[in-house]
């Protein structure tokens, strides 16, 4: 058991910085969206987003059992440190990139979390009881979002039909297994990759359909995050996200 | 059938001097007015102005604070900050829909303010440099709105009124976390501590002027105040804020930035009060004419959203468009 502990910190890391960063990235919409109700949308997504990365930061720091917290975690690691996905820490781009973006993980994550939902870890099945509900929204907005901007203009589905070549190679690390996430799946704690694929796929190929756009074939998918290897854009993702706990070190807020 | 004073399909009033009686009749039983009751053309006007530079005054007051989402020192700061900040959007969009009740559009408004011809807050002109500038806003400019809100809570006009009973319970909220923040910041090292009254003492003086210019100069208050728009004078209210305010600063050992400030016995009928220093309103009007340090920034961020969100709105309705047109055929 204490093996699956270091193994499920390593593992829930990386999905809690999945949380944070794309968190991060929709936040900066704020105040800056092409309309009112997505200024409120956004932010709602990011809240969300935030909210399940302090969830898993926590649980990590208590199976880690070095007194770290969820902040330490979050704020007081370096770049190579950090396991997102290379995904969640593209820019923003576009509104069409954003909400492609938005769609590709959480079609990951709901049936992660509706996994999760059922394992025998009562913090962890707790914790997706309450995303599940959260991503299936972000799913929906997202989508919806994808269509009209897929089938809308001529010049939103070329921006869309952009956002999908730029962004589709990054989806594969979505999938990624390591050795600790492999001992989680066995260990029935995390769902395996033909859980959560055919689903995703499932999603994926209904909202393309709609939105008129075709999935690409990917030859040589952009991977990296996972092992720590970063875009040049996330140094200054960090620099900011950072800023205040690196200039007043150890100062509580 | 066709009363006096009844709003026509251009929503022009004949305001006789008998229906402009009998509106004032209503008001004085405290009647509330609401979106299909005759009404003054000028009641009308003086609320559309009210309740858009309102919901102006939320969405921009979205940048200064919004500035610091990203930069938050900890996770539990950055998710109030976002929620504040969605806070305000929030009224924001409830505000505009209470003025489409008195028959002027959202686009409209936001025309208006694009282009810099509508108003909004004074205060949201000024820079937020630090992250104490985050804890100031909270305590003194949603403390100062609340001030302002609370008496609109008995607005003669029900859609404002209604919309202002919601809106108050989140300011006084985001008032009450501003000032948490701010005490956990003088509670801190001495660095932030510093940051918290440096912070202070930049929004003191303007968070005063967000009450509006002294009753002698106010351009609107006495019709206003007539038609139970509204209830307390500028000066009335500012007396309000200053005297709830200076003991919140005292309590977590911060001053304010006015050497003249001192306690008076006789101030308030005998329940004393707070004197303090001279604002300077000719940085008030300065700001108000748009040459504060972020006057530009505001406008031109809200404009560059609005413009780079333009494809955005376009698809939308191009593809609502489509469905349309899917459903007529099939
Ligand atoms: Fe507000
Ligand atoms: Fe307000
Ligand atoms: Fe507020």
């Amino acid at each position: 058991m204490t093996e699956h502990k270091d193994h499920l910190k390593v593992a829930l890391l990386q999905v809690a910085d999945d949380h944070l960063i794309l968190g991060h990235r929709l936040s900066e919409w704020c105040g800056h969206a092409p309309m009112l109700e997505e200024d409120l949308s956004m932010p709602n997504m990011a809240l969300d987003l935030i909210g399940q990365a302090r969830h898993l930061y926590t649980y990590a720091a208590e199976l880690e059992g070095l007194q770290r917290s969820e902040d330490d975690l979050a704020y007081l690691r370096t770049d190579r440190e950090y396991t997102n996905c290379l995904l969640v820490e593209r820019g923003n781009i576009d509104f069409a990139h954003t909400m492609l973006k938005q769609l590709y993980f959480a079609a990951y994550m709901k049936p992660f979390w509706q996994f999760v939902e059922g394992c025998s870890d009562n913090t962890l099945s707790a914790i997706a009881g309450k995303a599940v509900k959260e991503i299936s929204y972000h799913i929906r907005h997202a989508g919806e979002w994808v269509i009209r901007l897929g089938d809308g203009t001529d010049e939103s589905a070329e921006r869309m039909h952009l956002a999908v070549e730029t962004l589709h190679p990054y989806t594969e690390e979505l999938f990624w297994i390591d050795e600790h996430r492999k001992i989680c799946i066995d260990a029935g704690l995390l769902p395996a990759a033909d859980v959560v694929r055919p689903q995703w796929d499932a999603t994926i190929s209904a909202v393309f359909e709609q939105a008129k756009l075709a999935i690409p074939e990917v030859t040589y998918p952009l991977l990296g995050g996972r092992e720590g290897k970063h875009t040049e854009a996330f140094g200054y993702l960090l620099a900011e996200l950072q800023y205040m706990q690196r200039a007043y070190p150890g100062a509580q807020w | 059938m066709y009363s006096q004073g009844l709003i026509g399909a251009n929503t022009e009033t004949q305001e006789t001097p008998e229906f402009l009686a009998a509106f004032q009749a209503r008001i004085d039983a405290e009647e509330k007015i609401e979106p299909n009751d005759p009404m003054p053309a000028a009641y009308r006007k003086t609320l559309i102005r009210m309740i858009s530079q309102h919901a102006h005054s939320e969405i921009v007051g979205m940048l200064p604070e919004g500035n610091w989402i990203t930069r938050a020192p900890t996770l539990r700061r950055k998710v109030a900050l976002l929620a504040k900040v969605q806070d305000e959007g929030g009224h924001g969009l409830y505000l505009y829909s209470a003025a489409e009740t008195l028959g002027v559009s959202r686009e409209q408004l936001t025309q208006e303010l694009l282009t810099g011809k509508a108003k909004y807050s004074s205060i949201f002109n000024y820079p937020t440099p630090t992250w104490a500038d985050i804890g100031a806003i909270g305590w003194l400019v949603d403390g100062a709105a609340i001030m302002n809100q609370v008496p609109l809570c008995r607005c003669s006009y029900g859609p404002y009124a209604r919309a202002m009973i919601r809106v108050c319970k989140e300011e006084s909220f985001h008032q009450r976390q501003g000032y948490e923040l701010m005490t956990s910041l003088a509670e801190g090292t001495e660095e932030q501590k510093a940051m918290a009254q440096d912070a202070l003492n930049r929004w003191w003086w303007p968070s005063l002027m967000m009450f509006g210019p002294s009753d002698s100069d106010s351009q609107h208050s006495d019709q206003s105040m007539a038609w139970k728009i509204k209830r307390f004078t500028n000066d009335e209210l500012r007396q309000k804020f200053v005297d709830a305010t200076v003991p919140q600063a005292e309590l977590i050992g911060l001053s304010m930035p006015d050497e003249k400030l001192t306690w008076n016995e006789s101030k308030n009928n005998g329940q004393g009060g707070y004197d303090f220093g001279e604002i300077d309103w000719d940085e008030f009007w300065q700001v108000v004419k748009g040459h504060g340090m972020m006057n530009k920034d505001r406008i031109n961020a809200k404009r560059k959203a609005w413009d780079d969100g333009a494809w955005v709105r376009q698809a939308a309705l191009a593809h609502a468009e489509k469905q349309n047109q899917r459903k007529a055929a099939a």
